[in-house]
């Protein structure tokens, strides 16, 4: 039986997301590229930021001589979601030692967040050997994608006839489907949905990102306490059993 | 003197501060909430509804920021997403994208 904890399994299950993130790796250096930046610095931002969304917002505002300290207050501000991930993942990783916990926050993207938890979910231990191995190969991938697209990006003439531009949002609606037995996910998925729809046609992107999460978490809390044992326990009750 | 820092371009502070204050963000929340003994239920609920919430803000602008094109993708995708794996359904809606594009919506 293969086993679902080990390194392999963690790469096994970031193929999706690696294919997924590929394009906007490539996007990026192209998109780094265009706005004048150097090779050096595209890698840089794609090796310690290691964030899509926010890395494209920086580029965008590297080139309009805007404040530094207001794109980093923006790249802040995209990636502001990470505290939720943080404090709801981190209640798995009370195996880990430090030095597992400082590399595992720094690849928490948003890809490994959502698997992480569906482990939890289905009741599969979360190993640091699966963690890390999902978490690095995504990495590796994402700023080789760097720099084959800064270098070769531009060849691809027309992106949007070939859909890359809108693969994120089918992947992360995909993703979404996967947590629909979770408690509340209805009333949360809706008003999160109002929410940053709402957000993003006054107050606009990123906002809409917190503002919506807000929204869904809120009607989540003032909805009434289930009774029943909770579908995802606090820390002293879970964790990883098996490191192998 | 500063002079090794000051022939440091700006881009590379800036991506630098943008790195930190990223790394802030994904070991701050769990700094502030493993700092409580034990997690007050309600904290809970929160947290459990922490990836539908913020992942629905990922994917929800696509109805109002797109064409025509990208809602029917979007409105088949979740139909299909309840039926299918991921995997499946995440190919079939790339294909739908490229196909009404191409038809014009």
């Amino acid at each position: 039986m293969p086993s679902t904890t080990s390194p392999i399994a963690g790469v096994r299950d970031a193929l999706v997301p690696v294919l997924s993130a590929t394009p906007f790796g490539l996007l990026f250096g192209t998109l780094a590229y265009d706005k004048g930046m150097t090779l050096f610095e595209a890698v840089l931002m794609s090796a310690t930021i290691f964030g899509g969304a926010s890395q494209m917002v920086g580029i965008e505002l590297f080139k309009g001589g805007v404040a530094a300290w207001l794109i980093v207050f923006s790249i802040f501000a995209v990636n502001f979601r990470h505290i939720l991930y943080s404090a709801s993942v981190g209640r798995h990783f009370s195996e880990f030692s430090f030095l597992q916990k400082a590399l595992s926050f720094f690849l928490l993207v948003d890809p490994l967040y959502a698997a992480s938890e569906l482990r939890v979910e289905r009741k599969m231990p979360l190993t640091f050997a699966w963690y890390a191995a999902y978490g690095l190969f995504m990495y590796v991938v994402w700023v080789a994608g760097t720099v084959v697209g800064y270098e070769f990006g531009r060849l691809i003439s027309n992106p949007e006839a070939l859909g890359i531009d809108f693969l994120l949002p089918i992947y992360f609606l995909g993703l979404l489907l996967g947590f629909r037995k979770r408690q509340n996910w209805l009333p949360v998925v809706l008003a999160s949905g109002v929410g940053s729809i709402i957000a993003y046609l006054t107050v606009g992107s990123p906002w809409h990102v917190g503002l919506g999460s807000m929204a869904g978490i809120l009607v989540a809390v003032l909805m009434p306490l289930d009774h029943e044992v909770p579908m995802d326990p606090v820390p002293q009750s879970d964790g990883p059993e098996d490191m192998g | 003197m500063t002079d090794g820092l000051m022939t440091i371009p700006a881009n590379v502070w800036i991506i630098l501060a943008g790195a930190l204050v990223t790394y802030a963000t994904r070991f701050g929340g769990h700094l502030v909430i493993s700092r409580m003994k034990r997690i007050p239920p309600k904290v809970n609920v929160a947290l459990n509804a922490v990836p539908a919430a913020v992942i629905t803000t990922l994917v929800a602008p696509g109805f109002v920021q797109n064409g025509l094109a990208e809602i029917l993708t979007l409105l088949a995708a979740i139909v299909l997403g309840f039926r299918l794996p991921m995997m499946v359904m995440f190919l079939i809606g790339w294909g739908l994208v490229v196909a009404l594009r191409a038809a014009g919506l």
